[in-house]
């Protein structure tokens, strides 16, 4: 651990308090000429301008940039590195614009006590939100640096430029910026416009650099917070209830407290866990105490086998999603269908883990949260101390991909934490913990109607779902899974339908992307949470994307056209124009021949309706005698806008179809009425090498001098609805309800062909 | 009590229950932080460590059985310094996401390539069917053998940096 991870290091506030130096009177806007062309911006407010990326919430450049008396740079994001690569990304961005080499930045992530707060990394926003701020605050830092240089030099600032880490005149002058950077005050508000770096220009950006990560992660480095060993810490672990509302009658605690190396054994209310020397200690007690534990449960699950019925008969709100208040006309034929998504699982592959130090009434938590500063504020709650008590400082941990244990695995150390003042504590989650405990990715139902005219175009579209929030994150109290079991129990914040342009439960369901005459979507907003449920990658997206390209693949066939000329046809967008031809192209659409047991499947959707930009052909291999399916071979194209490390978008795209590919055609959620059944990986299996496809190609369509756009989620939706496309084609039947296991394959090849 | 392990060539002492899981061992009282703690069922490859040259789920094996043995984490691969061909390899390919999952598939490949560098695709598939990555590096990964196998070949070793 660095100085910066050490309780009682170098903070935010004495980091600020470092400065003091000349403030420069410059303006920024009258000097820039050029700016990005950014994503639709939030709202702006009426007293405050709006800035580019997460310099809009923290808008003074040295909470993003601190360059010492040295020159030596450090970057600071709120964003957390999940595996995404923003590790390696944003520094890109500052070196890039005050043009240093990758290597002279250093980068500080998330944590309460030093870094802005961006809220959550999630969204696929990392690069929109922190990318931005960074890159911009940068290019602004640059020209201050510049600024300077020529008060010193005496020259006209025109004729200077920065280079390498210096300020370099026409003249040959020359300046490092440890030799102006002590006269620049950089506690000043961002502008609104920055001079950035023509694409043309760029030397860090725009090329595939190697992440930072991966040489320590691949020898045995300290990479994960699995991995920290502070002096004197201690080993925790919880006892779970068997099921999300019982209630802890007795368990034999004074049997369990002798047990070699056990320091504590802790119960308040329903809530059991234990202290222990060792690890292999603690598994045990923790083992002992479950076995002795004696609770009431109750039955309150849905029926699994009646899922989609069940989902539907809950109470719901409706809101109106899309509804362009133009009736349908010349409707002659219509696809009507109903779509089904399962409850899904984060499914990390190492369970959730913390650390927690309480020393001095301050309790530290490294976590690998997706959000420090909501984590800290329920932490907080939780602990009934105020919010400067709790310090969040992101450590790594296993791939989340969503809200998984991980902000429960922090509440349960910091809980543990106040039982051993002084001394760390490491909770670690069992599997069958983070499996049974994790807020799942919820089941939903959506049912679509597309009319074609009779030109056998897309002239009318409806479209409902049925769905929970996906979002149940941290904070308040409530969001923590032990708070429920305390004596003094805190309560779930109660859910609330929420429509905004970035979509949640209703995630892409607004079909923006084709240009249709009627359209109208409702979503019927299920309140009750019967299986817990949050944000897994891409929330709606995942299942609306899976049941509207399924649909516009199913209308395709009823207009007798090309899947891919019938999306063309209907497409606006040029940069959706694009990402399709680059997929089909490079697929060899055109030229695909069909075979036995083969089938070839396509799909598009701009994530969020204005994140990245995907299409997906792919082709799929159906075994007729076993039902199983296999993704033979996939071809994407997709738009990122401007390209900061073309590896990292390929290697997010490769991540994110292999996951839903995963999700599409493995995985459901089990329980009974009582209990989460799905509690290891052989009663919730996942994709192995087996069903791993031949090949994954990714064309990245270049966008010089766009905005970012994100990447991490764009592939979930898209990539489910080619298999299915690939499917029908490959059986003649289309399957509706997923995952689309062999025995559904097999039912619905066993079935009379449709009229 | 006490048990001797021989890791990455080297006598080390341990303090612990025999029943203790050789992952535990490695990772608490010998500090290495290439096995990871996945599923403790044996149902992930997390946990993969070489074991007299076999790929083993270390969470399983208690370390009662142990002695006497010659134990291979990633660690005994190389280091950042000086990597190993199947680390070489894995960085050349930029074969991670969170990496979580790595280093024990790092082990059952480096297993597979010593008894045969020239392992073939449909080869090294099945040898990583016990294996599971929920970042979807999965391509990556089979690139990074496939690169390792001919860095081993080009070596004449088998494998160590």
């Amino acid at each position: 651990m660095d100085d910066f991870k050490k309780p009682g290091g170098i903070t935010r506030r004495n980091l600020l308090a470092g400065g003091g130096a000349l403030v420069v009177s410059f303006s920024l806007t009258q000097a820039f000429g050029q700016s990005e062309n950014p994503p639709p911006p939030p709202p702006p407010t009426a007293d405050k301008p709006t800035l580019p990326g997460a310099l809009n919430d923290d808008p003074f450049l040295d909470s993003w940039i601190k360059i010492d008396g040295k020159g030596a740079i450090t970057v600071f994001t709120g964003k957390a590195e999940l595996g995404q690569g923003i590790k390696t990304s944003i520094p890109q961005c500052a070196a890039e614009e005050l043009d240093v080499p990758f290597d002279a930045i250093k980068l500080i992530t998330a944590d309460t006590f030093v870094t802005p707060n961006e809220g959550f990394t999630a969204g696929s926003m990392s690069m929109l939100n922190s990318g931005t701020a960074v890159r911009n605050a940068a290019a602004q830092i640059r020209e201050l640096l510049i600024a300077q240089a020529a008060v010193k030099l005496g020259v006209d600032p025109a004729t200077l430029h920065a280079e390498d880490g210096h300020i370099v005149g026409a003249k040959g002058e020359k300046l490092a910026y440890a030799d102006v950077v002590g006269n620049i005050q950089l506690h000043v508000n961002a502008q609104p416009v920055s001079k950035l770096k023509a694409t043309k220009d760029f030397k860090v950006m725009g090329k595939a650099q190697p992440r930072v990560d991966i040489p320590g992660k691949v020898t045995g480095g300290q990479a994960f917070v699995q991995d920290m060993r502070p002096e004197g810490m201690l080993h925790g672990r919880v006892v779970r209830p068997p099921s999300y509302h019982a209630t802890l009658i007795d368990a034999d605690i004074a049997t369990v407290e002798k047990m070699p190396g056990v320091v504590k054994v802790v119960r308040d209310g329903s809530y059991l866990g234990i202290i222990a020397e060792q690890e292999w200690q603690a598994v045990k007690a923790m083992r002992a105490l479950a076995r002795s534990a004696k609770w009431n449960e109750k039955a309150t699950l849905p029926d699994i086998n009646h899922l989609p019925e069940t989902l539907k008969s809950l109470a719901v709100q409706d809101g109106v999603v899309a509804d362009n208040k133009t009736p349908a006309v010349g409707v002659v034929k219509t696809v009507d269908a109903t779509f089904t998504r399962p409850y899904q699982m984060h499914g990390s592959i190492g369970p959730s883990c913390a650390v927690g130090h309480l020393v001095d009434g301050v309790t530290t938590v490294w976590t690998h949260t997706q959000g420090v500063y909501p984590d800290r504020d329920a932490i907080a709650q939780l602990l009934g101390v105020d919010k400067p008590k709790v310090r969040c400082i992101h450590t790594e941990g296993s791939g989340c991909y969503g809200h998984n244990g991980a902000d429960d695995a922090a509440g349960d150390a910091a809980l543990l934490a106040q039982q051993v003042p002084g001394k760390p504590v490491r909770v670690q989650f069992m599997r069958e913990q983070e499996h049974a405990w994790d807020p799942f990715g919820p089941g939903m139902v959506t049912h679509i109607k597309i009319g074609l005219n009779a030109e056998n175009k897309m002239a009318a579209w409806d479209y409902e779902l049925w769905s929970n929030s996906h979002g149940s994150r941290p904070g308040s109290a409530g969001a923590l899974v032990s708070s429920r079991y305390l004596s003094k129990p805190f309560p779930e914040d109660p859910q609330k339908l929420v429509i905004t342009p970035l979509g949640s439960g209703d995630r892409n369901a607004d079909p923006l992307g084709y240009d249709l005459p009627h359209k109208h979507v409702i979503w019927h907003f299920i309140k009750d949470q019967p299986v817990r449920q949050s944000s897994m990658r891409a929330l709606g997206a995942y299942c609306n994307v899976f049941s509207m390209e399924s649909a516009v693949g199913e209308a395709a066939i009823l207009a007798g056209a090309d899947q891919v000329e019938f999306r063309l046809s209907h497409v606006k967008d040029p940069r959706g124009i694009d990402v399709i031809n680059a997929a089909a192209k490079n697929f060899g659409w055109t030229d695909w021949k069909p075979a036995e047991g083969r089938g070839r499947g396509f799909a598009y959707a701009r994530y969020k309706n204005h994140a990245c930009y995907l299409a997906i052909a792919v082709e799929i291999e159906v075994d007729k005698n076993t039902g199983k399916v296999r993704l033979v071979r996939a071809n994407v194209g997709i738009d990122s806008g401007e390209i900061v490390n073309p590896d990292g978008i390929k290697n997010q795209t490769e991540g994110g179809i292999i996951q839903s590919m995963s999700w599409t055609l493995f995985e459901a959620v089990q329980f009974d009425r009582t209990r989460i059944t799905s509690v290891d990986w052989q009663t919730y299996p996942i994709a192995r090498f087996g069903s791993i496809p031949d090949s994954i190609d990714i064309e990245i369509v270049p966008r010089p001098g766009q905005g970012f756009l994100g990447t991490g989620e764009g592939a979930q939706g898209p990539t489910a609805a080619a298999i299915g496309n690939a499917i029908r084609d490959a059986i003649g039947k289309r399957l509706y309800d997923l995952p689309l296991t062999p025995d559904k394959v097999l039912a619905a090849m066993a079935a009379p062909a449709a009229a | 009590m006490s048990i001797t392990l021989n890791v990455n060539g080297q006598d080390q002492t341990v303090n612990a229950d025999p029943d203790t899981p050789l992952l535990y061992a490695l990772r608490n009282d010998l500090e290495l932080n290439g096995p990871k703690f996945g599923c403790g069922l044996g149902q992930c490859g997390a946990c993969t460590v070489i074991v007299d040259g076999k790929p083993i789920f270390s969470c399983l094996t208690p370390i009662a059985v142990l002695e006497g043995k010659k134990i291979r984490t990633v660690e005994g691969l190389g280091t950042v310094e000086k990597p190993g061909p199947m680390q070489q390899a894995f960085i050349e390919e930029q074969a991670a996401q969170c990496g979580y999952c790595i280093p024990g598939m790092m082990m059952r490949a480096q297993a597979l390539l010593e008894k045969n560098p020239a392992a073939t695709e449909t080869q090294i598939r099945t040898a990583l069917e016990p294996n599971l990555c929920r970042c979807g590096t999965h391509m990556r990964i089979l690139r990074a053998v496939k690169r390792a196998g001919e860095l081993m070949q080009q070596a004449g070793t088998g494998g160590n940096a």
